[in-house]
């Protein structure tokens, strides 16, 4: 029987408008972590309701997985590029991973 | 046909209760008068005096009615919603629908005609941002890039609104030139460059190459000059095997389309609640402008009645996809609740539902006078 063990890394989720995702994606692989996903959200903030249904009401769920030298590294770089001028909420937090060498 | 045609016709039977909105219509949009003039001897269906003939308004074509039921299930708060794909793709084949059109009307004549009137059309959007610009910036005390920004949403197009009074012109057997999609792809692009100018003047951190990025590879102008490409390349015998989904189905298409505006455009009416009667006042007013301005050029470069409307619709649209995405990429310091709640929470209705007739009658007015002189 095969035994799995997880290993402890980060997960940096940015969620923002979906109109930055070139712009943004181009920013966080410049970084160099192994990958990311994204996912399109809609919610509630500060900037009132992204109903989601068009491209400028559109939100984007970006996650990262990657170690914890490079988190701190991607969170700062996007908020002092973003935060400013475009909705966006980031948050870092622990994760268990398997295939630990892929991040 | 409640609306006389660009060659005067009256044309078969007037159906009932249809006459009798046109010419309410036409006074109430402030028209032409010889609605009643050119009326089959005055004679009222029995219907108009019924609520349907009344208030359903029989003659607007359906696809208007489309937009109030989407603008009535936002107000009402209605779960009615399209999902953000379904959005992408309708304006996708309306996009493709009039670049191919165009395409095809270009591939039949020689291109040495156009380009004098695509480079006025062209002057016509850089100029439209100046105008509005100082409105905004001076009398309605709006930031720099809010200005700006908005400015320039009124200096480009709105390809819907284009849409709905192509429609409206086929509903009523007006003709127009077919290159008139050749001037919705121009109108898109001078109005971003000049609202950046404005926004930024000619400083270093302006991020040209974003910029051009931005405008020329947006998704909706690729879709545009795209169709328009194919549609040249193809020309007509070429196209008619993909006719059935871009041209047979094109108003369903835009009715869904306009459905769907409705309910986007009742969601940004809340915007305007919480910027004021400024803005209000400017995109209803600034259309008008426009449209002047649109319909004088169209008379000047010599189109017909149905250009002429078009050309004016045109400028008095107001950008709510090009625009909107630059600015939110190049000046992003602009707030996009103002601009949209000006050309989607107003402008765009405003024109759904009385500026394309309006203009049509503003066409036909220029070009009377044009003929007199």
């Amino acid at each position: 029987m095969t035994t799995h063990s997880f290993h402890r890394r980060r997960l940096v989720t940015i969620i923002t408008e979906a109109t930055l995702e070139g712009a943004i994606l181009a920013d966080i692989d410049a970084l160099g972590p192994s990958g990311y996903t994204v996912t399109e959200a809609r919610g509630k903030g500060s900037r009132g309701i992204q109903s989601g249904s068009w491209g400028l009401a559109s939100n984007l769920r970006i996650e990262i997985v990657c170690d914890e030298t490079l988190a701190p590294k991607i969170a700062a770089t996007v908020h002092q590029k973003y935060a400013s001028n475009y909705g966006m909420v980031i948050y870092v937090s622990d994760v268990e991973v398997l295939r630990a060498d892929r991040y | 046909m409640a609306f006389p045609s660009s060659r005067g016709e009256r044309p078969g039977p007037v159906p009932r209760g249809i006459d009798c909105f046109g010419r309410r219509f036409g006074m109430w949009a402030m028209a032409d008068w010889s609605f009643t003039k050119q009326g089959p001897g005055g004679r009222i269906s029995p219907l108009c005096l019924s609520p349907w003939g009344l208030f359903v308004m029989p003659s607007l074509d359906p696809v208007i009615l489309f937009f109030i039921l989407g603008v009535v299930a936002g107000l009402s708060r209605s779960d009615l919603r399209l999902p953000a794909p379904i959005h992408d793709f309708l304006s996708m084949v309306l996009l493709l629908a009039i670049g191919l059109k165009g395409g095809v009307a270009l591939s039949q004549q020689p291109l040495g005609e156009v380009v004098p009137q695509v480079i006025a059309v062209g002057l016509m959007g850089g100029l439209m941002p100046l105008l509005a610009f100082p409105v905004l910036y001076r009398l309605g005390h709006l930031p720099r890039a809010d200005a700006a920004s908005v400015a320039a949403h009124y200096g480009s197009v709105s390809v819907g609104t284009y849409a709905v009074a192509a429609a409206f012109l086929a509903h009523h057997d007006v003709t127009f030139e077919d290159h008139m999609p050749v001037f919705v792809a121009v109108l898109e692009i001078p109005a971003i460059v000049v609202g950046i100018l404005l926004a930024r003047g000619l400083e270093k951190g302006t991020r040209w190459g974003r910029m051009a990025q931005e405008v020329f590879l947006g998704r909706g102008l690729v879709l545009l000059i795209g169709g328009l490409l194919i549609g040249l390349g193809a020309g007509p015998e070429g196209v008619a095997p993909i006719k059935p989904l871009f041209f047979d189905l094109f108003k369903g298409v835009l009715a869904l389309f306009l459905l769907d505006m409705g309910l986007i455009a009742a969601g940004h009416l809340g915007d305007l609640r919480r910027h004021g009667v400024f803005l209000l006042g400017f995109g209803l007013v600034m259309p008008l402008v426009g449209a002047t301005i649109g319909a004088t050029l169209g008379s000047a470069l010599g189109l017909s009645v149905g250009g002429v409307a078009l050309l004016s619709t045109m400028a008095a649209s107001a950008s709510y996809i090009a625009v909107p995405a630059a600015f939110r990429m190049i000046v992003p310091e602009a707030n996009p609740a103002l601009s949209l709640g000006a050309s989607l929470g107003v402008t765009f209705p405003f024109n759904i539902l009385l500026g394309v007739p309006l203009y049509y009658q503003l066409a036909l007015q220029v070009h009377a006078f044009m003929e007199a002189l």
